[in-house]
């Protein structure tokens, strides 16, 4: 939970809410990317960034997320984020 | 020695034992007499004991296993209230997987939604935010947990609840911070730390400047670090370094994600949602001065502690942890995990007694894990 993940933004989906489509380890999930937009939101795209609960909170260049990524896997944690991304999908499922 | 597939960098890491090993004698570590080093973040423990760096280390060197899990720091009064919340009927609890499995007094979340509890595991407080939406008939309550890396996330979206005026989302606010459990170790007449290795992805957040005190006030080093293994090595070395050469200072070994000022988006959406509690419960730890935070009175309508009036709104009454738990002196690096008498007995990661033993990043569940350290291999 402590430790973020690195993903890819592909696209933005909601300026108003400063929401992002990013890949993550082949995933893709909506990011709230705030917290790393300095200009308009369109130039995020393409741009890597460490992803905490969702929220983008640093960008980083694409060898230290191939880093990043390959220590995470090493701890089990890239897998725990991913099979946590599922269960929140779930979540939201069960509501409907 | 399995290094060479271990280690992405073998080379890297045995050239910095070999340094670590150079200066620790220099400065006559031997391990009746070893320097101690606390990692903060649980995500460190957990590299620690993953690549077994206490145990290829130089044995003068020994690792403190500090509070930075927030998942084992969570107080089991604090689970209690977590379930009192999402037995309501209206309610639908949405929390990190990782606090199921915490024990309260009478149940776990995984245990009272077994009971029937609509109790709903996210990734993100953004999931419980949609929920919310989806569901405007029911109350949507989000687990608000962890350290400065994840406080940015519930307090952006309380500013977004605000915008939509969503009447139905409120946040169980349990955010703490990392400097001021340090204060607090500090300042513990038994304190037998001699420096520091800083968590990184909390200082993407707020930065290197919060640690000026340790090396300022208290004069030991701080070094924040990366977790791969090799940024943990050099970390060490970093903060013997400075005891070699006599000198206290806050060093960035993660200067490739962690900027000085930390991040200023982050950091005003935090300024503007939380403000300090006078005081906050730490498992095993105690109440500690401002080391927790609350929902500022202008977002009151979205604080659970007022809407269902529970935790500190009320005032809390201190409850005692189980019967022969040692997670108090283990979180403090006076014992070790082994030496508690529960480890591995009436307290194992399938049926945790303490915290320590549920998450990955804590001490208990990594020796339990990875087969201890030296201490346990020489048992
Ligand atoms: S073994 Fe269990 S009870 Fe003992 S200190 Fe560790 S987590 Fe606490």
């Amino acid at each position: 939970m402590c430790l973020g993940i690195p993903g890819r933004i592909v696209a933005i989906t909601d300026e108003a809410r400063q929401l992002a489509l990013a890949e993550i380890s082949g995933v893709r999930r909506e990011v709230n990317v705030a917290c790393i937009a300095e200009g308009p939101l369109d130039d995020l795209v393409g741009e890597w960034a460490l992803i905490h609960v969702g929220f983008a909170m640093s960008r980083i260049d694409p060898d230290e997320a191939e880093r990043t990524l390959q220590a995470l896997r090493d701890l089990g944690e890239a897998q725990e984020a991913l099979d946590a991304m599922a269960e929140g999908q779930r979540a939201l499922e069960a509501a409907k | 020695m399995k290094f060479a597939s271990e280690f992405r960098d073998p080379a890297l890491a045995k050239a910095l034992l070999a340094r670590i090993s150079d200066v620790a004698d220099r400065i006559g570590a031997t391990r009746e007499k070893p320097v101690h080093i606390m990692e903060i973040c649980g995500g460190h423990t957990h590299s620690i004991f993953r690549y077994g760096l206490d145990k290829l280390i130089h044995p003068g060197v020994e690792f403190i296993h500090g509070p930075g899990c927030p998942v084992c720091v969570l107080p089991m009064s604090r689970v209690d209230e977590c379930v009192e919340i999402a037995m309501r009927p209206e309610v639908i609890f949405t929390t990190f997987g990782d606090a199921m499995r915490v024990p309260g007094h009478r149940m776990s979340l995984m245990q009272a939604k077994a009971g029937g509890a609509d109790i709903r595991m996210v990734y993100s407080p953004l999931d419980a935010l949609e929920l919310a939406r989806r569901n405007p008939d029911r109350e949507v309550v989000f687990f608000g947990l962890g350290f400065e890396t994840t406080t940015p996330s519930t307090a952006l979206s309380i500013q977004q609840a605000a915008r939509e005026r969503l009447t139905n989302f409120t946040v169980f606010c349990n955010h703490i911070t990392v400097p001021e459990p340090i204060k607090a170790l500090l300042d513990d007449p038994d304190m037998m730390l001699d420096g520091f290795i800083g968590p990184g992805h909390v200082s993407m957040v707020i930065g290197t400047r919060p640690y000026d005190f340790i090396a300022r006030d208290y004069g030991k080093p701080i070094v924040v670090a990366g977790f791969e293994p090799t940024d943990l090595l050099q970390s060490v070395l970093m903060v013997l370094t400075q005891i070699a050469e006599g000198r206290a200072a806050v060093e960035n070994q993660y200067a490739r994600v962690v900027p000085e000022d930390g991040n200023p988006v982050s950091l005003a959406a935090i300024a503007d949602v939380y403000e300090r509690r006078p005081s906050f419960e730490w498992r095993g730890l105690g109440e500690i001065d401002a080391s927790g935070l609350r929902i500022r009175p202008k977002y009151r309508p979205f604080d659970a502690e007022e809407k269902f009036g529970i935790g500190y709104a009320v005032g809390r009454k201190a409850v005692d942890e189980p019967e022969g738990c040692a997670c108090g002196a283990v979180m403090t690096g006076r014992i070790k995990p082994t030496a508690c008498p529960q480890f591995g007995k009436g307290c194992t990661p399938d049926m945790p007694l303490g915290a320590l033993m549920v998450s990955s990043e804590g001490a208990c569940a990594a020796y339990w894990q990875y087969g201890g350290s030296r201490g346990l291999a020489a048992e």
